[in-house]
């Protein structure tokens, strides 16, 4: 069995992102990071394909600002790493993202299972998953929590999935895409056998030719964007004596700004 | 306008992979290192054995020891690499305990250690089932490593081994010593040899764990030895040339010390930047001050120099300089390091105020800890001897 799973780089979380003088999103020159969702779902597919003793493959979607997420998720112990990109690609479209990535997916042999970390952090959206999975025609599985079989032979996997009521206990036919909650594992740190292996591979990159597809036309025009306006805050240092009087005091505060 | 034909690049020695390298070694120290740094400073120690096996796991402790026992044949700037991100945790007695087990008590038995005893010692301590520690200093011997009284004298197929050893880091948790100890009536440093000494031996005693100013994780112990039976074969190459080892191993010690020495004061500087930033006095934010910026900017200066100096250091390692030339440099940037975290520590705690002086701020722990940085590892003065001598200033 193949299982893939999906890496994309994003600004370091703690990058100060805004939008600069020429109207374009910046994050200046603050490194990009894996987006940290998808060191769950790395994880979650070496070990995966650990015990089922099958193949991985890391697919980013986009330019090669994604490579060094690429290259990250080989030296975590990812087997093969492809980058597809098109001409024409925008990265908020996420319908053009997921034909690319569902494409990509197809075009991987004996692929059961692709799993994606819970969301993209620079997006904050999480729609490229559903979207991939109904691209593929694939049952989706979202906010898995645990896995608890993934049965090769019998072609079926059986998972934990949190819900707001509580958990979920599901088994769904392979194949299938799942997204993956941080909870669901420890992502490793890259070893240096690891780093070395990885910082010698070069990732081959698909184009929507090399995966008989054209790429749909985006539907997205960008029209501006605005950084949010400044907030004007004053804060007050509540003062007491011991840790209840402090307590009732902002609770008083917190009645009078009608916060509570 | 004057074009040049051959386009010179700023001199940066890392690649990718050494950047790969950094993030894991960063994330390492973020996650697995400073959230714990209250609880082992409380607690007088850290757990050597569990950080050390996660960290050979990931093969972060024999970057530059040969791939037979189990390390990674890496180029030096690795091991400057792991320095540097280590010294970035919020707290010294770690990152010096890790230093001490991968480049200060490793190095001679490295590259003088017979095969046994590299199997035995050395392939255990790369991938983390086992602590090492160098024990050199003597309760009247710290400077004058020449002055050392520990007593290794041969009985049968042993030493049997008298005497005692002085702050030494990892002391209480060792598996092992790289002991310095005289095996000949020679009372001058040709008669002294490196031993590796197992700590279950019997006859091997921990004295004390000290009460320190700072690494307060560090467990620093006196030991003592008596009719300590260590066999011949425990030996660290020839009998007599241990000082030599001792003084080479000294050069790779200096180099990691003044890695560390930059490393942290860049991170205690950027951390009082973005304090003065934040806290307003007088109507602006202290860092509105020009003394403030000014100060700051010129101990970022310091820094970067004291970093490139310490560069060329490890260049000259890695080229496989003259060992006078390493030593001259090792000593000056490990002089230069010292010095500068002394004055960091004290122009940035002054910075934070009140606040710098609480426990709850980390830069009331690296004032504490980075005063080390003068002392251990030879004293400033000890450096500035070396440079005196290999300078030809020594007058007799
Ligand atoms: C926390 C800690 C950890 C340590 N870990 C280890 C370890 O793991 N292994 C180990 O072997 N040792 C270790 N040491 C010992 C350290 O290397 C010595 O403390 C250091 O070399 C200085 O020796 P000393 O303390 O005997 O000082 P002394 O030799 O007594 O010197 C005291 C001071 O006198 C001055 N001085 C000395 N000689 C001269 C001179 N010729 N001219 C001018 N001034 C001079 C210097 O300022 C020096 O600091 C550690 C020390 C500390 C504090």
């Amino acid at each position: 069995m193949h299982i893939v799973t999906f890496t994309r780089s994003t600004p370091d979380t703690a990058a100060k992102v805004e939008v600069d003088g020429n109207g374009a999103v910046s994050w200046g020159d603050a490194a990009t990071v894996v987006n940290p969702w998808d060191e769950y779902s790395l994880e979650e597919a070496i070990r995966q394909a650990t015990n089922v003793k099958g193949d991985t493959t890391v697919i980013a979607v986009g330019g090669d600002l994604h490579n060094d997420s690429l290259k990250h998720s080989l030296a975590m112990g990812v087997k093969n790493a492809v980058r597809v990109n098109a001409d024409g690609l925008d990265m908020t479209d996420s319908l053009q993202w997921a034909s690319l990535a569902a494409a990509a997916v197809n075009n991987i042999d004996d692929c059961q299972l692709v799993i994606f970390g819970k969301e993209h952090v620079d997006v904050g959206s999480d729609q490229v998953t559903y979207q991939t999975a109904r691209k593929l025609g694939w049952t989706m599985l979202s906010y898995v929590s645990e896995i608890l079989e993934l049965d090769a032979e019998g072609g079926t996997i059986k998972v934990e999935k949190t819900v707001e009521q509580g958990k979920q206990i599901l088994t769904a036919k392979l194949p299938v895409v799942i997204s993956v909650l941080k909870g669901i594992n420890e992502p490793r740190y890259p070893s240096f056998i690891g780093i070395r292996k990885a910082s010698k591979a070069t990732i081959p990159e698909w184009t929507p030719a090399d995966l008989g597809i054209e790429l749909p036309a985006s539907s997205i025009t960008h029209d501006a964007y605005n950084n949010p306006p400044p907030r004007d805050i004053t804060s007050e240092i509540i003062e007491g004596e011991t840790i209840e009087e402090k307590a009732a005091q902002l609770v008083d505060k917190l009645l009078e700004e009608k916060v509570l | 306008m004057v074009t040049s034909q051959t386009q010179s690049t700023p001199y940066n020695p890392f690649t990718e992979e050494h950047e790969m390298f950094r993030k894991s070694v960063r994330k390492f120290v973020e996650n697995e290192i400073t959230p714990c740094a209250d609880e082992w400073e409380a607690a007088g120690i850290a757990p050597l054995h569990d950080i050390f096996k996660k960290m050979g796991d990931l093969g972060f402790l024999g970057l530059n020891y040969p791939e037979k026992y189990g390390g990674s044949e890496a180029d030096i700037w690795f091991t400057v690499v792991l320095h540097e991100e280590l010294a970035k945790a919020a707290i010294g007695g770690v990152p010096m305990a890790i230093a001490v087990h991968t480049d200060m008590c490793t190095p001679a038995l490295a590259y003088h250690g017979s095969d046994y005893l590299k199997e035995t010692y050395l392939a255990p301590s790369i991938c983390g089932d086992m602590v090492g520690a160098i024990a050199v200093t003597e309760p009247d011997a710290g400077s004058d490593v020449a002055r050392i009284r520990t007593r290794a004298v041969r009985d049968g197929d042993d030493y049997v081994i008298n005497g005692s050893k002085m702050y030494i880091t990892n002391g209480t948790q060792a598996d092992w010593l790289c002991l310095l100890a005289r095996t000949s009536d020679d009372d001058n440093y040709k008669g002294m040899s490196l031993i590796i000494v197992p700590t279950d031996t019997r006859g091997f005693n921990v004295s004390r764990k000290l009460k320190k100013l700072g690494q307060h994780s560090s467990d620093t112990a006196f030991l003592s030895f008596e009719d300590m039976r260590v066999p011949i074969k425990n030996r660290i190459g020839n009998e007599g040339k241990g000082f030599y080892y001792q003084m080479e191993q000294f050069q790779v010690e200096r180099l990691i010390g003044a890695i560390g020495s930059y490393s942290g004061a860049e991170k205690a500087v950027r951390d009082t930047i973005a304090y003065t930033r934040d806290r307003k006095a007088f109507g602006k934010p202290l860092l509105a001050n020009q003394w403030i910026q000014f100060k700051l900017g010129e101990l970022l200066t310091e820094i970067e120099a004291t970093k490139h100096m310490t560069y060329y250091c490890a260049s000259l390692i890695e080229s496989g300089a003259k060992s006078s030339e390493v030593t001259r440099i090792a000593s000056m940037c490990k002089l230069k390091g010292g010095r500068l975290a002394r004055q960091v520590a004290d122009t940035c705690i002054q910075f934070y105020g009140g606040m710098g002086y609480m426990e709850e701020t980390p830069i009331s722990r690296y004032y504490r800890d980075s005063r080390l940085a003068s002392i251990g590892g030879g004293a400033d003065e000890i450096m500035l001897q070396i440079i005196a001598k290999l300078e030809g200033m020594h007058i007799e």
